[in-house]
């Protein structure tokens, strides 16, 4: 069951993993933002994130440069959060689970369905902002980019982690997660508050896309499996958790990395549904993943 | 109470004139297409008992019909000890093992609420396809497993697709007649209570874990007779069969159909079929609309077209047509 | 001229009518009661002025008619401290505290001082969840939060509700000071008819959302009829 091992071979799948970690706590982020400041899980937001990303490529198929297009595409993927969250989720926002369930899984649909009509179905290769050279870290060779999404990862749960703790529109965010009647009270405008929360969390999407297009290249079917990923690794990290996120991603990226090299039974092809097994048991254990807080109900 | 009672079966029993009368009118082709919703019709009504019925949501669902789809093939053709079931034989079969399946799951979800739940289950209806292609020796890989062509028994003769609708829609109205009164006894009220408030349904001695559990195992065992049904019309299985975008369109169907009506899901299975395999109608449809230039080969327009439609059918009628239908004709059986 | 003005102001929740035409006045730094039995309407006053439920009829604040709106009411310097307190569970003492500034711009520093004078307890549990504090302790941070925001007028709703006499004592302590110190005007809703008309300037007795008696507090704890029928003692 167990392949032969070495050392360096153990550092490559290790950094391998972490990259791919990486990957999936970028969209596990927005998925987490969306859900902490407005109780919906967002069954679109690999969709929303592959449409950015398409956008971001027109754009430099039309002779901007990366770092031209970036905040263009950032601009763009704000304001299509806030829309999105304005006319299409806020009319069903007290309907049932289902409902909203549904509504987000017919955005995906759309989204999806859009970006093939727009841009076609073949796969098209991203030029990212990073390198894609090697250097050497200690004997093993560690591509440039997969430094470069790590960073970017872990920059972004930074700056989101000090944006909702320090600031006043963090703390107001939050509040009207948590408490939308009192938040009227002391003079939030809720509505706007939700708005926004969709508008950051599709921000963060368009830039885990950009980040990933270079490594998988770009279709409009990129994000699906990954979204998955990212679900599994927001769970794992606790819903409401932006650390978790990162954590959870970096954590089952690993995991799964390691498992799949190591462990032949599982190989390449039992990857995705030996980590939700993982993800499944751990939720027996603990309900509210690795960093969540879930409020107890016993009945 | 009465009267809504004598309406339900007599409206039960138009349906099954309909149904039985409908071949004569139409062609051999339209027959299957017909058979094939109502398979579509068989796997929402056992979604609507878990997800309309007791506030379970699955996105999984698909799975469920790949495993009676897949018992079926290596049932008929692999045997059991060399030895071949016949088709017919192993629907209830599929359906059971597909039910006692969704037992195994719906156990452990009792631990998970509404939003983890979905998610779990879309990733049962992810991973699932990776599962014939690890175990392919027995469950045939990505080429899958081929069939016999379903035959009619008895030497009946009609053709192949005709004996497909007879039997789908025998089975369908059958399976429609017990959900109907699952959903009118004790178990559907306790159903409804757990959907609407745990806490108050446990409180008054409903067994959330019975009935809950109970309500993954049926409407799994519905998922699996239709996999079945639809593994002897297709003559093969494959993971692309069953992928996994067949369990959102299963939600999709649910919704638009009503989750929690019965009868009016038939127009939600309808909207799967029509979509899945007319959407180059529906977009030489909307070329009709100025500004669009739409090719309807493109791969991407049934897609646009369902997630629109879901979107506004959830936003202006969210209890799809079930509830239309009960808003339009409540008031004509005094129902409030 | 007074401070806040209701004139003919009518609520319902959805086609329950609850205010059938409520006029009532709070002068500056006056500090006034509504009392009434249970289902009177006297939470849905507060509510209809806070725009927390629709209203009819006009709210007249400052000499500007007052919105309809809850947030532009907590702009106008108004604060609602809602029947069950209304606390941000999930969130620390200190983010609750913050929340209650949310339309002021200036440095919090002096403000969150003067709360924890008032409700030391606070200070000591500022990094603990709002949600587990008792229930004495909520309603501190509930009038803290209020006291964050440096309203013109307070409206409080059941203060007293459920909290053992030294604490009630203390906080209507906290009252007074805010009213002395900052010339805050009260509109407080309260089952316990005794104590707030030893607090309050004047009150008013509503009962099926009309204004039944109306009054100075020595009137009405003189008057003997009023006193056997609205406030039972």
């Amino acid at each position: 069951m167990l392949a032969a091992f070495t050392w360096t071979e153990f550092a490559q799948q290790l950094a391998a993993g972490i990259r791919e970690g990486a990957i999936y706590a970028g969209l596990a982020l927005a998925i987490v933002i969306i859900y902490r400041s407005t109780r919906v899980i967002n069954f679109a937001q690999g969709e929303m994130a592959t449409f950015t990303t398409f956008i971001a490529w027109s754009l430099m198929n039309h002779g901007l440069s990366f770092w031209t297009a970036f905040p263009i595409v950032l601009a763009v993927a704000f304001a299509g959060g806030v829309a999105i969250e304005r006319i299409v989720i806020h009319p069903v926002a007290n309907a049932s689970v289902v409902t909203i369930v549904i509504v987000t899984l017919g955005l995906a649909l759309l989204l999806n369905g859009l970006t093939s009509v727009i841009w076609g179905g073949e796969s098209r290769q991203f030029k990212g902002p990073f390198s894609t050279r090697t250097i050497d870290v200690g004997g093993v060779p560690i591509s440039v980019q997969d430094i470069g999404i790590v960073v970017v990862s872990i920059g972004l749960v930074a700056l989101l982690a000090l944006f909702f703790r320090y600031t006043k529109l963090g703390l107001a965010l939050r509040a009207a997660a948590v408490n939308p009647e009192s938040s009227r009270l002391v003079g939030i405008r809720v509505g706007w508050m939700l708005a926004l929360g969709w508008g950051i969390a599709a921000v963060l999407g368009a830039v885990a896309g950009m980040m990933i297009a270079p490594v998988v290249f770009l279709d409009p079917n990129m994000m699906q499996t990954i979204l998955l990923y990212a679900f599994a690794a927001a769970v794992l990290g606790g819903l409401d958790s932006p650390v978790g996120a990162v954590v959870g991603g970096i954590l089952l990226g690993v995991t799964i990395t390691m498992l799949g090299r190591y462990v032949g039974f599982i190989g390449s092809t039992l990857k995705l549904p030996a980590a939700l097994v993982l993800i499944f048991v751990l939720l027996l254990v603990r309900p509210g993943g690795l960093f969540g807080r879930v409020a107890e109900r016993r009945v | 109470m009465r009267l809504r009672l004598w309406l339900e079966l007599a409206g039960f029993a138009v349906l099954a004139v309909v149904v039985a009368a409908v071949p004569r009118f139409v062609s051999d082709f339209r027959a299957r297409e017909l058979a094939i919703v109502g398979m579509y019709f068989i796997a929402l009504l056992g979604l609507s008992i878990l997800t309309g019925h007791s506030g379970q949501i699955s996105l999984g669902h698909g799975a469920f019909m790949a495993i009676g789809g897949y018992t079926t093939a290596v049932l008929s053709v692999n045997g059991v000890y060399g030895h071949q079931i016949r088709d017919l034989w192993t629907i209830p079969i599929a359906g059971v093992i597909a039910g006692v399946a969704g037992l195994l799951v719906g156990l452990p979800a009792l631990r998970l609420s509404g939003l983890y739940l979905a998610l779990i289950t879309f990733g049962i209806a992810v991973s699932f396809p990776q599962l014939p292609k690890k175990f392919d020796h027995f469950l045939g890989g990505t080429t899958g497993k081929i069939l016999a062509l379903p035959r009619p028994p008895f030497g009946l003769s009609t053709t192949t697709n005709n004996w497909m609708y007879y039997l789908t829609w025998g089975i369908a109205l059958v399976l429609l007649l017990a959900a109907w009164s699952l959903v009118r006894g004790k178990t559907g009220r306790a159903l409804k209570a757990i959907r609407d408030s745990e806490v108050a349904a446990a409180s008054s001695g409903v067994s959330l874990a019975k009935y809950k559990t109970l309500a993954f195992g049926i409407s799994a065992f519905y998922a699996g007779v239709a996999g079945s049904l639809y593994a002897i019309a297709n003559a093969y299985v494959n993971p692309d069969v069953f992928p996994i975008i067949l369990s959102v369109y299963l939600v999709v169907g649910l919704a638009v159909g009503g989750l929690d009506s019965l009868v009016t899901l038939i127009a939600g299975a309808g909207l799967i079929y029509f979509l899945q395999n007319h959407a180059d109608t529906v977009a030489r449809w909307l070329n009709h609309l100025p500004a669009l230039n739409l090719d309807p080969k493109q791969p991407g327009i049934p897609s646009l077209v369902f997630g629109a439609v879901l979107i506004v059918v959830m936003l202006l009628l969210p209890g799809g047509a079930g509830g239309l239908l009960r808003r339009l004709f409540g008031s004509l059986t005094g129902r409030r | 001229m007074s401070f806040l003005e209701l004139r003919n102001v009518e609520a319902r929740y959805g086609s329950v009518r609850a205010l059938h035409g409520i006029s009532l006045q709070v002068g500056d730094g006056e500090l006034v009661a509504v009392l009434g039995a249970n289902g009177a309407g006297k939470t849905t006053t507060l509510r209809a002025i806070s725009g927390t439920v629709r209203r009819s009829g006009d709210v007249v604040f400052a000499g500007q008619k007052l919105s309809r709106r809850p947030e532009a009411t907590a702009r106008a310097g108004i604060a609602h401290v809602p029947e069950g307190r209304g606390t941000f569970g999930e969130l620390s003492v200190w983010d609750n505290l913050r929340l209650g500034a949310h339309t002021r711009r200036d440095n919090l520093k002096q403000e969150a001082k003067r709360v924890f004078e008032f409700f030391p307890q606070l200070e000591s549990r500022r990094d603990q969840q709002g949600g587990t504090l008792s229930g004495g302790e909520q309603q501190m941070l509930a009038l803290g939060r209020a006291m964050m925001a440096r309203p013109k007028l307070l409206l409080l709703d059941e203060p007293s509700l459920g909290l053992a006499p030294i604490v009630v004592t203390v906080i209507f302590e906290a009252l007074e000071r805010m009213k002395t110190d900052d010339g805050m005007s009260v509109l407080v809703v309260e089952q316990n008819a005794g104590l707030a008309l030893e607090h309050a300037a004047r009150a008013y007795v509503l009962e099926v959302g009309k204004v039944a008696v109306e009054g100075t507090s020595d009137e009405l704890r003189a008057n003997e009829t009023v006193r056997r029928s609205y406030l039972g003692y």
